[in-house]
């Protein structure tokens, strides 16, 4: 078996008295999508927000690629390569969508303190912008202001910034929310082959697409791992029926 | 609504409208009215230094009369050296006075400069109203201590006797210390006008719209915040150092923080964020000073009404309401 890029162990995180982490054991594997699936307020995203260092662990351990990264902040964990795509769109809206890939691609580069070359003019800067627009299928709406773009365009310009960022892991939380039946199918193809570049933990309540694309599935309820396999395997998991996907799924 | 005029092309025009005005004024032999468009001119660039942090940047300080003040103060006390010959300081190095205005300028900005990142390091970590307040305290503590440190006049002020020098110029005209100061603003816009579409002011627009995002992509909101800041307050100490020059005269009023909200008021009439809009909002200021000022004292009643219209009616200040919405790649 190949090393895991990305492993949680015993990781754990309470608000109060309430555990929205506990004691969780996970592994994203070179080339495998893994989705982690759970009803509303499992803690799924909390989960996330652990990874990115977007929130403190209260205990447990965070290895990327060997490499302990629980201490780390969430800044020097991006620059590591893990990037998080949002649940609910989290974009720069005064920018075109150009001009928001054009600063992932940036941030990339870790390049801040420019201050004469227009960012405009910069040949590798657009380029990769256009390169990452024209993968989502956004190219045609590069120079549209962002709070002028739909929703659905919102969710592929985010995957979009995420390329730009060319990561080793991606973390995406809930990509196809509100996406429709015909986006969400032409993103499941996407992501399909997205894995191959870079493995994806993924968030989904679209059943189907996880179902779909998940080369493993972890059930997380109230906080804890309760099942993990193939879509098979869960599908038919007693405890999961009962717990997540209600009696009379499947 | 199509928008009257682009906002490139309104900025040219404001630019020749100011040096035109005062260039007028010379001929008809109104040196007050140069002196006054100076006055505007050191005001704007203030503006502009403000206007970076709170326009780019969305950092309010209500703060920067101190960079302001430690601008000019800097030109007082290294110029009242110079008028009474005696070294600034002779251990461990000699530290002579100037009147080189070049030189002046160097020490206003390095000095505000150092004040801002000391200040800015502290308060960044604070955001919203508490970084007004701190940003606010910050810059009343300095006014405090120029009051109450009697080496360089105290509450009096210090004295600068004769305005000081800039090669190839004679400084005590009033056109030509015009024209200086006109230079100097244009030089600091172009400045802006690059740096704003530059990877740097790329990546302070992206701070004020989103930090948690910027942060997510693996840069470090405060940093930029910070630099952004020490630019600003370098920028407000440099007009500072020619404010000091202006009036020959420097005091803890240019620390007060009426200075803080007169600065503010000068963005928020122009444009917040707009290239030309403190510009536009320090001229505002002097006119109605000027023309309001002559028949009553209550003036700022006048510009207290301007404001009020500009904040209900038109949030872009005059930029937006000529040149409508900012445009952004």
């Amino acid at each position: 078996m190949t090393e895991p890029v990305l492993k949680l162990s015993g990781l754990s995180k309470a608000f109060g008295a309430l555990k929205v982490t506990d004691a969780v054991d996970l592994d994203l594997r070179p080339g495998e999508i893994h989705a982690l699936i759970g009803p509303n307020g499992a803690g799924k995203s909390s989960l996330i927000k652990l990874v990115a260092g977007e929130l403190a662990a209260d205990a447990g351990a965070i290895h990327f690629d060997g490499r302990e990264i629980s201490d780390l902040d969430q800044i020097s964990r991006a620059r590591f390569g893990l990037t998080r795509t949002f649940q609910v769109s989290s974009l720069i809206p005064e920018f075109s969508a150009r001009g928001n890939v054009m600063f992932a691609a940036q941030a990339r580069r870790r390049s801040v303190f420019g201050f004469l070359r227009q960012v405009i003019s910069d040949k590798d800067l657009v380029g990769d912008a256009m390169h990452a627009l024209d993968r989502v299928g956004l190219a045609d709406r590069a120079a549209v202001r962002v709070s002028e773009l739909s929703h659905g365009e919102k969710r592929l310009l985010e995957i979009a910034m995420a390329l730009a960022m060319q990561p080793r892991i991606f973390l995406m939380d809930e990509p196809m929310a509100g996406l429709g039946q015909e986006g969400s199918a032409r993103l499941i193809g996407f992501l399909d082959k997205l894995r191959s570049e870079a493995p994806i933990l993924l968030i989904e309540h679209d059943m189907e697409a996880v179902f779909q694309l998940a080369d493993r599935i972890s059930v997380l309820v109230s906080g804890r791992i309760i099942a993990r396999g193939t879509a098979d395997e869960i599908r038919n998991h007693p405890e999961v029926r009962t717990a997540y996907l209600g009696e009379d799924a499947a | 609504m199509r928008d009257l005029i682009t906002e490139h092309r309104l900025n040219i025009l404001l630019a020749l409208i100011l040096l035109g005005g005062p260039l007028i004024a010379h001929f008809a032999d109104e040196p007050f009215l140069v002196t006054l468009a100076t006055r505007a001119t050191i005001l704007a660039l203030a503006g502009v230094g403000l206007n970076i942090a709170l326009g780019l940047g969305g950092l309010v300080s209500f703060g920067h009369a101190a960079f302001f003040g430690l601008g000019g103060y800097a030109v007082g006390i290294l110029a009242s050296h110079h008028q009474n010959y005696e070294p600034l300081m002779t251990a461990p190095f000699l530290i002579n006075g100037s009147n080189q205005m070049l030189v002046l300028w160097l020490v206003a900005i390095v000095v505000s400069g150092l004040a801002a990142l000391f200040i800015g390091a502290l308060s960044l970590r604070t955001s919203g109203v508490y970084f007004i307040m701190i940003t606010l305290a910050f810059a009343q503590m300095i006014y405090y201590f120029a009051i109450s440190w009697p080496a360089y006049g105290g509450e009096d002020g210090l004295s600068i006797y004769v305005r000081n020098t800039f090669p190839g110029i004679n400084t005590l005209r009033p056109l030509d210390f015009f024209l200086l100061s006109y230079a100097v603003l244009m030089l600091v816009l172009i400045a802006q006008w690059r740096l704003t579409g530059a990877r740097f002011g790329i990546a302070l627009q992206a701070v004020r719209q989103n930090e948690g995002r910027v942060a997510a992509l693996g840069l470090s909101p405060y940093r930029i915040k910070l630099a952004a800041f020490v630019i600003s307050g370098m920028i407000t100490g440099l007009a500072g150092a020619l404010y000091a020059d202006l009036n020959r005269f420097v005091s803890p009023t240019m620390m007060s923080w009426h200075l803080s909200g007169e600065i503010m008021v000068f963005i928020i009439l122009g444009g917040v964020a707009r290239l030309f809009g403190p510009v536009v909002g320090a001229c505002l200021f002097v006119l109605f000073e000027h023309v309001f000022g002559s028949f009553t004292t209550h003036w700022q009643f006048f510009l207290g009404a301007a404001l009020l219209a500009v904040v209900l009616f038109a949030k872009g200040g005059f930029i937006g309401l000529v040149a409508g919405r900012a445009r952004h790649d």
